[in-house]
């Protein structure tokens, strides 16, 4: 067990992490549990799995029936939900701080319990077909699903986490149950509990309904290694709709490469300060480069930035939402002449300075909350650990201009990245 | 922490009608600022929709003493986040910063509202933006239904009939001067509402704010009442086709009860009943986890000045729409037509009370809160009174409110989907 700005980290004996923190400021709790398993996970005739197993975790153990999860934590006042992506799996709940230990029960229970009835199964398959079609409404969804597919030719980053509609289609229970009995163990998973309790108490909480689980099984080895990319990748999809959308994204290093703090300082200069705004909260961009570069010019409507803390290798990505009367390639020449600049010059001190004040602000409103305390908290041990997320503005701190013009370099260069355009067709 | 009340929270009114409330905050190291002017799509023409929210958003667009880059420059600069949206009856404003950055952020709001200056090219860019983005709403379903709904639920003379953002033939017309006149006539102090919540001194920013806004003039519009607006005494239902969707959206629902109706805490626990209480209340229940038919499904009630929709929504296979509707049909003759059960009832009430600490753990929580509290004048100690009023919700004033408002068997319908025939 270590301690930590009030943080403290420990292992339960059947392998399951845990992190407590106590935080005073509200009657409330926040707990987490995580799954290390996501679409990362999955390869064809299996894609969606995971999003599957999430969905069914909802559906009933034999202590909590279809149906009893979500109003057992309602009538105690608190919130939740669940949510699958590439590296994990979370569930949560938040609730008035005295009621938090039903959230164990409920976790404990369904980590070990899920009862995947053959029916339910059934009756998912069409709910999840049809949250896949909804997104399939959205052009931004679409382009997104085409460019990452081209961006990733090995590696599953390039499935979109609700899977492929034929897997959906055919997917069977035995494979769900199969894929959760693997991922959802204790040895595989971590807790994470923030709010106004006592630490020791709350550790002894979890040790109680957690800890009799056995640890599980071996996880599966994940293999895949995405080969580099040699040469510039391009897509383009067109669609119903009157308005064109411009996604591009580049490679980029790992979180344990000092580099990615330098392309999320770098980022910040392009599109305003978004690295902690990931789930949301995000502020205005409009003095950022890329916005007098592309929306005060007229040629785009929105741009942002994002840049994704994984376990493997992934992508920056820059996109824009095309304004009526231009074009995708109008867009893309003026992103070209704007990084061709940032690869050119090096960027001011001021502007470092800048992206360091906003970052620092947004790490501030990150910890407002307890369900977002925890959310990092959690999210950090994913790909890293929590130190990584206590040490986020120290590293960004130590970027300079000249690795900020070293980094544009090396990874917005036209052979490193995939372009997309969404181009709107006439109907038929 | 205790729930904010007249103890904590000081209400002061300035003496050109701003009305300005503190609440300390003193854990937290952001302060956030939530309020209102009392200018809206209520205030404009017909012919001139979207006029009040193309001008509230070009507040920002440049003010006598700054240039729209500078103002974004200085707020960004410092992680700070301003904005201002125009609604109906309202013009909505918010800022969120580190405490120590409120003076600067005082000031360039007290600037964006008391000095703008409406530069004709910045007018022609957000012109540009809001005809992309109504472009993007014509092609969306979930927006298309709702638009639609409005338009089948109010009389064609009421503003809710309209959208607050307006058309592209509406906004295309209006130009840079249509903007100033429109704030000339209706940008001032009075019944101005501003909520400041975060680690401030109460007297320091009561002082800061009078400084910012004390000495302004300027008035508001004189507005009629609104027209009147009847039961839906038949089924009015539209479908719009958008070509290439695969899923249909789908709202259903009833001009409702105002915030200040009697019974409008009757119909919030209603509503969280028919579509809210855990995954969805019963709607959830019965559309998407027994019947597998959407991903979501859910209800809405918007209460507001005026009577704001009741609305029960899903999204669906375009195939299964027609299914979807006879679900939703049924658990509305449900609630008017069966008391709700002892424990159902129990467990709604219960969300609603125990999840108000959740709802007041963030200065944005607690903020939302204290503007709803002054707007719809429900008293200071409104929060500390709130557990007591839901409490006293019975099963036979949920389903009165039901039979008032719902039924089953007339209201406005919309839906928008792929042509059919072609939904896969």
């Amino acid at each position: 067990m270590n301690t930590s700005n009030g943080v403290v980290k420990t292992q339960l004996e059947n392998g399951l992490t845990v992190l407590v923190k106590e935080a005073h400021t509200a009657p409330v709790a926040s707990f987490w549990i995580w799954y290390r398993v996501g679409s990362r996970n999955e390869h064809l005739g299996i894609t969606g799995i995971s999003h599957w197993v999430e969905h069914m975790l909802f559906k009933g153990t034999p202590t909590f029936p279809k149906g009893t999860v979500d109003k057992a934590i309602a009538r105690e006042g608190g919130v939740f939900n669940g949510s699958t992506w590439y590296d994990f799996t979370t569930y949560y709940a938040t609730l008035p701080a005295g009621r938090i230990e039903l959230a164990l029960r409920i976790e404990a229970d369904r980590m070990a319990n899920a009862l995947f009835d053959p029916e339910e199964v059934a009756s998912e398959r069409t709910v999840i077909i049809s949250e896949r079609q909804g997104a399939e409404n959205n052009p931004e969804f679409l382009l997104g699903e085409e460019l990452m597919a081209s961006a990733f030719r090995v590696h599953p980053y390039g499935v979109e986490t609700v899977g492929h509609m034929c897997d959906l289609e055919t997917m069977t229970r035995d494979q769900l149950l199969a894929h959760y009995r693997t991922y959802y163990t204790p040895r595989n998973s971590l807790a994470v509990v923030v709010g106004d309790f006592d630490a020791g108490d709350m550790l002894r909480l979890v040790e109680e309904h957690f800890g009799p689980i056995p640890g599980g099984p071996d996880v599966p080895p994940m293999n895949a290694v995405e080969p580099p990319q040699k040469g510039e990748r391009r897509v383009t999809l067109e669609g119903n709709g009157n308005v064109a959308y411009f996604h591009v994204v580049f490679r980029t290093p790992t979180v344990h490469d000092p580099d990615f703090f330098t392309v999320t300082v770098l980022d910040a200069i392009l599109t305003g300060a978004s690295g902690l705004a990931i789930f949301g909260g995000g502020t205005t961009n409009k003095s950022s480069r890329l916005y007098k570069a592309l929306v005060a010019s007229e040629l785009a409507t929105a741009i942002s930035g994002s840049l994704v803390p994984t376990i493997d290798p992934f992508v920056y990505s820059l996109s824009a939402v095309v304004r009526t009367g231009h074009t995708p390639a109008e867009v893309e020449e003026a992103l070209d002449a704007e990084l061709a600049r940032l690869v050119a010059e090096p960027v001011t001190p001021e502007e470092l300075v800048k992206a360091i004040k906003q970052t620092k602000a947004q790490f501030a409103y990150s910890s407002e909350s307890v369900t977002g305390q925890a959310l990092w908290m959690g999210f950090s041990e994913i790909f890293a650990d929590y130190a990584w997320f206590e040490d986020y503005i120290a590293q960004l701190s130590a970027v300079t201009v000249e690795d900020v013009q070293h980094a544009a370099q090396r990874y917005l260069k036209r052979s490193n990245r995939t372009v997309g355009w969404y181009v709107p067709k006439e109907e038929a | 922490m205790s729930i904010p009340g007249p103890d904590d929270i000081t209400r002061y009114e300035l003496p050109n009608g701003i009305v300005v409330l503190v609440r300390e905050n003193h854990t937290s190291p952001s302060v956030v600022v939530n309020g209102y002017l009392l200018v809206g799509a209520y205030d404009e023409r017909p012919e001139q929709a979207g006029l009040s929210g193309f001008t509230a958003a070009a507040l920002m667009r440049g003010t006598a003493n700054r240039a729209f880059e500078q103002i974004y420059e200085e707020l960004e600069s410092v992680g700070a986040s301003a904005g201002i949206h125009g609604g109906m009856h309202t013009t909505g404003f918010g800022t969120k910063s580190l405490v120590e950055d409120l003076p600067l952020v005082l000031d360039i709001l007290a600037d964006v509202l008391r000095h703008p200056t409406f530069p004709r090219d910045e007018v022609e860019r957000l012109r540009g933006e809001i005809l992309t983005a109504l472009e993007e709403r014509a092609h969306d379903t979930r927006r298309m239904a709702s638009l639609t709904f409005q338009e089948l639920a109010y009389p064609e003379e009421h503003p809710y009939s309209r959208s607050v953002v307006g058309y592209t033939e509406t906004v295309g017309a209006l130009d840079r001067d249509d903007l100033a006149e429109f704030y000339a006539g209706g940008y001032g102090p009075q019944r101005m509402v501003i909520v400041v919540v975060g680690a401030v001194e109460t007297a320091d920013t009561l002082t800061q704010i009078e400084r910012a806004f004390g000495d302004w003039e300027g008035h508001i519009h004189a507005r009629a009442p609104l027209p009147e607006v009847s039961r839906i005494a038949e089924v009015c239902e539209r479908v719009v086709s958008i070509p290439g969707k695969t899923q249909s959206d789908i709202v259903l629902g009833y001009p409702g009860p105002s915030r200040t109706a009697p019974d409008f805490l009757d119909a919030l626990v209603c509503n969280t009943i028919l579509g809210v209480f855990g995954l969805m209340g019963r709607l959830g229940e019965k559309v998407r986890d027994e019947q597998g038919l959407a991903y979501y499904s859910y209800s809405g009630l918007d209460g507001g000045p005026g009577p704001g929709p009741w609305r029960v929504v899903a999204g669906v296979n375009p195939t299964r729409v027609e299914q979807a509707i006879v679900s939703m049909r049924a658990e509305i003759r449900r609630i008017c037509e069966e008391l709700v059960e002892g424990e159902e009832l129990e467990d709604n009430r219960a969300f609603i009370t125990g999840s108000l600490p959740l709802r007041l753990e963030t200065n944005e929580g607690v903020a939302r809160s204290i503007v709803n509290m002054e707007r719809y004048r429900l008293g200071l100690d409104y929060l500390q009174r709130y557990t007591d009023l839901i409490n006293e919700v019975t099963a036979e004033r949920v389903q009165t409110v039901a039979r008032r408002w719902l039924d089953p068997d007339a209201y406005a319908l919309a839906v928008a989907g792929p042509p059919s025939g072609t939904g896969e």
